[in-house]
């Protein structure tokens, strides 16, 4: 085994493996860039190496710098993590040059993997399904439908140079194929100047199902079950579980089989994945195979017991395998959700800045990770509590630490275990309450919200389940009024709480303090409800004026952001801030101001006139902190919908923003270069 | 007998009446309340003791004597704020439009004696079109009667005026004597002449709003302190505000339950300097997570936002602070955040009120317009405020802690009582590149030598340590351990006793 292992790689997949090669006995050494000065991977390394400037192209990603890295620290092998130089060919070329082993796949097998054609087509040699298609040239429409009929309907007919829906048709029979393929063509002739055509089965809805597989360098290699990665946003993965609700056991073995078979088609060692898009009827058909540790790895993890990272390392170490596909079983559920540095709120746009608050749940040990001894540790401290669905938080971040505008948005990966996936979801919408993150914006409101969506909890999402039920975007949460209740309910107790400790003042005239009342008018979310409170020494019931009660108990004291209040028993997990008359409460995806009025309060409160807020479509506003590299238009420009008005580069991402409506720009406020901060006036409109 | 009790209730329910049913609906339907409506939100609910109920005026020009109404515009008694004692008058719009007249007025310094002698917070809610005219010089002379209660009254008791309606002409000077001034948005406007005058006279055409709205005051004049988006909220505020503040400078500030610990580490203040010395931050998170609770009350949190002034409790204690704040104009001093730091200090020892003052300071704002608008002056209002005050004080240097304005920011010498840095501190007389080209003019062609001698600079002068060794700095803590430092502090000093020698009154620079 190796006594020194470098990870070429940050965040949280750095902090990661560092904490299995801890357990494991084995010394780490990170490498990081001048933002990456203070990271927590930097921290728990047993030695740091400084690898140049922020940019990763210019650090992370520069190979003879990570060379130099190793060859300063006299480690003995490297973990590439994922991204960077995890399936760069040169990169393991150079370590094998170097003699240093490469905790990942053999070189020859990146290479094959890394080309689209080649690896479909050594899948299809491997006896591993692929999406049936008509590769040559189609003559007419007469020959389209044919081909098209052979295929099998629905059947997607594409243009070669096609690209952004140009040239794409879907036909459902052989008149829409010959129709299809006769649009198609010119659209394309006339789009890209190129009139070929293809066809291939059009996969109805589609699910993204990947295989999890680990192969020795003795020949030995083994599935461990899927992972359904359904919810993306924009090829971005958001929300991944094991199993997948939608594979049955026969599926499972199917998928699994050809996975290993592709593995062992190219000589595949370490851990791997192999991704399948799977149709409403299960037919499943390879996509890529990703050669390297996935970022959702731990929900395989925590269903198996294995501890992938110690996996990799031992093969890369020579190791055989310590356990057979008969060994591998799938145990219970997990979810993970991904914490990204995104604004829901403003298109999912990319926020940068200071943690001023990062508290993540506590991290609770269950299920088949915990019973195979790798929980404590790889959570680290070794401080977890044992209970009955678990907690797991990868995370590269700490409070009053930097999201910096280089790298990756994500900014943990949050994974509960249940044994059953209702169970896994509860302890997710729990965790995802109690984590606690200010200073950025964030997605932990839309991950709320998508453990709630009927579809989701049925387990019937497709890969267009963002765009689909999110078309517009993600504008926050309407809670049931059943939950608005409790929280209604919760709401009065913790404000009772919070008014008799300003009651407790000093200076009070003896015998004339004031008196808290029993009768609140809560308003939330629109509603006006109107409830009674009776306080006793453990809590207080809350009456409703249909006669129906709720008993609260809580532990909250006033001024404490994070409210664990047990409604009928069942907690309400929120967090608290005071505003003018109540509380701002977020909770379940939803931020709701919520105030709590004596009926006199309530009462006055009514005569007050709602208030606009003020219009700013007349405003071109900057919707992150970023630079403006470029203005597209100038003063006086006529713009239409959707034209480009100006170029905000921010984490490293050239974001354009476009204009809404038609009009004429009367006046710009930024030039290119400024650095802008949220809701700078860019461009003002006629 | 039983008459002559129903008639008492007889007369209570006309003058509760206000103006009238008719006059009370356009006042809803401006999105005010009424000046009955108000007192219900302010005070704890049952505690309102009134006043002169009855008192109508005497006048009998200009067919007043067929106008009267019991109260004559304005409701005014006692109450408590969370059980605590404050004196208030409520001006009443629907009522001769809330126009003072003498009665009126003797109405109001009738409490306002009455707070002073029983040492409560007068907390005035004005909604008045003015002078009542028909009364001429009577009624400017109950305005003068109240301007000089204002005057007698300050330093002694507070005095909270909240804007709730118009507050025009003469009226304005009882507010802006006051210690705070609060606006409603939308619905209030203060002004010396109104918009139909500004045209006459100047012919600029102006909106009330534009003139003296929540919005001009708050972020422009600086007469106001704080607006709020409704009649509701507003309040709510107030009695919030109340319970940051002594009853009067005879008591002490108050004290409430809380639950923080004041020994709370908060490793997260290790890391909120940047590394480059030019990159800001934000100082209201340090205040924030010193704060019990994170909880703070600005004041003047719309205008010179390079200073920010405002309460805090520690170990439910009102603490006031002042801090510079990084994110705008790099915490420079000029004229307004001088002012406006000056003014809050100020009221803070007359109360005594304990200060904390955290310094990231990179000194005056150099310019013309500050030269010419007389910085010299306002920016002596600070050091002044500072030097005269008695309570204790407390200073954090963060960072920068440049020149005269480190002097200025509560230094050791203008008796601050625990100075602590953080070892992030450069306390210097300037910044090394501008330091190093003057002390090096002559070598300013040469690159490297000008940058090992900045280097020099830097490592030589801009951290905490000459300051220490000189004592000027009781001691460098850790930024984690900021909260249990500063409690610790403030608690070694709640026996302190210092006084300026007497004299008939000091001569600030205004």
């Amino acid at each position: 085994m190796f006594d020194k292992i470098l990870i070429a790689n940050r965040g949280e997949i750095a902090c990661r493996v560092i904490k299995t090669a801890r357990r494991m006995g084995i010394a780490t050494v990170a490498v990081y860039s001048d933002a990456d000065r203070n990271a927590l991977h930097v921290r728990m390394a047993d030695e740091a190496i400084h690898i140049g400037p922020a940019q990763a192209n210019q650090s992370y990603i520069v190979i003879d710098k990570v060379m130099q890295a190793i060859r300063d620290s006299g480690a003995e092998a490297v973990h590439p993590g994922y991204g960077f130089l995890s399936e760069n060919p040169k990169f393991a070329a150079a370590l094998a040059e170097a003699g240093v082993a490469f905790i990942g796949p053999p070189q020859a097998a990146i290479e094959a993997m890394g080309d689209k054609i080649t690896s479909k087509k050594l899948a299809d040699e491997a006896g591993v399904s692929t999406v049936p298609g008509h590769m040559g040239l189609i003559e007419d429409a007469d020959e389209a439908a044919k081909i098209a009929s052979e295929i099998g309907y629905p059947v997607m007919i594409k243009a070669s140079a096609g690209g952004g829906g140009k040239g794409m048709r879907i036909a459902w029979d052989d008149a829409e194929a010959r129709e299809g393929f006769q649009s198609s063509k010119n659209e394309a002739a006339n789009s890209f100047g190129d009139d070929r055509i293809f066809i291939e089965k059009f996969v109805t809805q589609p699910r993204h199902i990947e295989i999890q597989v680990l192969a020795d360098t003795h020949g030995n290699c083994i599935y461990l079950g899927e992972r359904e990665c359904s919810i993306q946003r924009r090829n971005q993965k958001v929300i991944e579980e094991a199993p997948s609700p939608f594979l049955d056991e026969d599926t499972r073995r199917a998928m699994g089989e050809q996975a290993v078979a592709l593995a062992q088609a190219v000589n595949y060692t370490s851990a791997g994945t192999v991704e399948f898009i799977v149709d409403g009827d299960r037919n499943f058909y390879f996509l890529e195979m990703n050669t390297r540790l996935q970022v959702e790895h731990p929900v395989t993890e925590l269903i198996t017991g294995v501890d992938l990272v110690e996996e990799m390392i031992r093969v890369a170490a020579g190791e055989k395998l310590r356990l057979t596909q008969g060994d591998v079983r799938l145990t219970g559920w997990a979810m993970e959700s991904r914490l990204y540095a995104e604004d829901p709120y403003r298109g999912f746009l990319p926020s940068i800045g200071r943690l001023t608050r990062y508290r993540p749940p506590q991290e609770v040990a269950a299920g088949p990770m915990h019973d195979a001894g790798k929980w404590l540790p790889v959570v680290g401290g070794g401080d977890a509590p044992v209970g009955e669905t678990a907690t797991r938080n990868d995370t590269g971040v700490f409070e009053g630490g930097e999201i910096s505008m280089y790298y990756d948005p994500m900014i943990a990966k949050l994974c509960t275990w249940g044994p059953d996936r209702d169970a896994a979801i509860e302890a997710m919408r729990l965790a995802l309450d109690r984590f606690e993150l200010e200073g950025i914006g964030h997605n932990l409101p839309f991950l709320s919200a998508v453990m709630d969506h009927p579809t989701f909890v049925a387990g019937e999402m497709t890969t267009a389940f963002i765009a689909e039920e999110y078309p517009d975007g993600f504008a926050g949460v309407d809670l049931s009024d059943a939950h608005i209740d409790r929280i209604a309910a919760a709401a009065a107790a913790m404000n009772r709480v919070a008014e008799i400790r300003r009651t407790r003042i000093s200076g009070r005239m003896d015998n004339h303090e004031r008196r808290i009342g029993t009768d609140w008018v809560v308003f939330v979310q629109g509603r006006e409800i109107r409830v009674i409170t009776d306080a006793d020494r453990e809590g207080a019931t809350v009456r409703f004026e249909d006669g129906s009660e709720m008993r609260v108990t809580s532990d909250w004291r006033p001024g404490q952001p994070l409210a664990i209040v047990h409604v009928d028993r069942v907690p309400v997990v929120m967090k608290v801030a005071r505003i003018t008359g109540g509380f701002r409460i977020r909770t379940r995806g939803a931020d709701l101001p919520v105030k709590i009025f004596s009926p006199r309060q309530a009462e006055l409160a009514r005569l007050m006139p709602e208030k606009e807020d003020a219009d700013t479509s007349r405003l071109l506003l900057c919707p992150m902190p970023g630079l403006v590299v470029k203005l597209h238009v100038e003063e006086g420009a006529e713009v239409q919908d959707g034209q480009p008005l100006c170029t905000i580069e921010a984490m490293k991402m050239e974001n354009i923003l476009r204009a809404e409506k038609k009009g004429v720009v009367s006046k710009i406020n930024a030039s290119e270069g400024d650095s802008l901060a949220v809701d700078e006036i860019i461009m003002e409109f006629e | 007998m039983k008459d002559i009790l129903t008639q008492l209730e007889d007369r209570r329910t006309e003058a509760r009446r206000g103006g009238g049913a008719r006059r009370t609906e356009a006042q809803h339907a401006k999105g005010k309340l009424t000046a009955r409506e108000r007192l219900d939100l302010l005070l704890d609910e049952g505690s309102f003791e009134e006043f002169d109920t009855f008192v109508a005026h005497r006048a009998t020009d200009f067919g007043m004597d067929e106008q009267k109404y019991p109260g004559d515009g304005v409701v005014t008694g006692w109450g408590t704020i969370n059980g605590r004692q404050v004196y208030v008058f409520s001006q009443d719009f629907t009522v001769l439009g809330g126009s003072l007249s003498e009665t009126h007025a003797q109405k109001i310094c009738k409490i306002m004696d009455m707070a002073m002698q029983n040492g409560a917070p007068v907390i005035g809610l004005n909604d008045s079109g003015g002078a009542r005219i028909q009364e001429g010089v009577a009624s400017l002379a109950g305005y003068a009667e109240v301007f000089q209660r204002n005057v007698l009254a300050s330093g002694v008791i507070p005095q909270i005026s909240v804007i709730m309606g118009p507050c025009a002409g003469g009226a304005v000077y009882s507010p802006a004597m006051t210690d705070f001034i609060l606006m409603v948005k939308d619905t209030s406007y203060m002004f010396v002449t109104g918009p139909d005058v500004v045209k006459t006279v100047t012919n600029e055409v102006v909106t009330a709003e534009e003139l003296g709205g929540a919005s001009t005051h708050t972020r422009k004049s600086s007469v106001a302190d704080g607006a709020f988006e409704n009649d509701v909220e507003a309040l709510i505020e107030v009695r919030r505000l109340v319970d940051y503040l002594p009853l009067s400078n005879r008591s002490k500030p108050p004290v409430r339950p809380f639950f923080d610990d004041p020994g709370r580490i908060d490793d997260s203040l290790d890391t909120v300097i940047p590394e480059n010395p030019n990159m800001p931050y934000d100082m209201k998170e340090v205040i924030g997570k010193i704060a019990d609770e994170g909880d703070f009350y600005e004041i003047q949190a719309e205008f010179a936002k390079n200073i920010l002034t405002g309460f805090i409790r520690l170990e439910g204690r009102t603490v006031g602070v002042v801090a510079n704040q990084p994110m705008v104009l790099a915490g420079v001093l000029d004229i307004d955040s001088s002012r406006k730091a000056a003014r809050f200090v100020r009221f803070c020892d007359a109360f005594e009120i304990p200060i904390l003052t955290l310094v990231d300071v990179p000194g005056f704002l150099p310019g013309t317009g500050q030269e010419h608008g007389g910085v010299i002056k306002h920016g002596a209002k600070l050091l002044f405020a500072y030097g005269e005050a008695t309570v204790p004080k407390v200073t954090v240097i963060t960072r920068k802690a440049y020149g005269g304005a480190y002097d200025v920011m509560s230094s050791k010498h203008l008796r601050g009582d625990l100075n602590y840095a953080w070892p992030t501190a450069e306390i210097a007389v300037m910044g090394a590149k501008g330091a190093v080209e003057i002390l090096y003019r002559s070598e300013l062609g040469d690159r490297d030598k000008i940058a090992a001698r900045t280097a020099e600079y830097d490592t030589n002068f801009a951290n905490p340590f000459k300051a220490a060794e000189r004592g000027f700095i009781d001691e460098v803590i850790m930024p984690h351990s900021t909260r249990r430092r500063v409690c610790r502090a403030f608690a070694s000093l709640r026996g302190k006793v210092l006084a300026n020698p007497w004299k008939k009154h000091d001569n600030i620079p205004l």
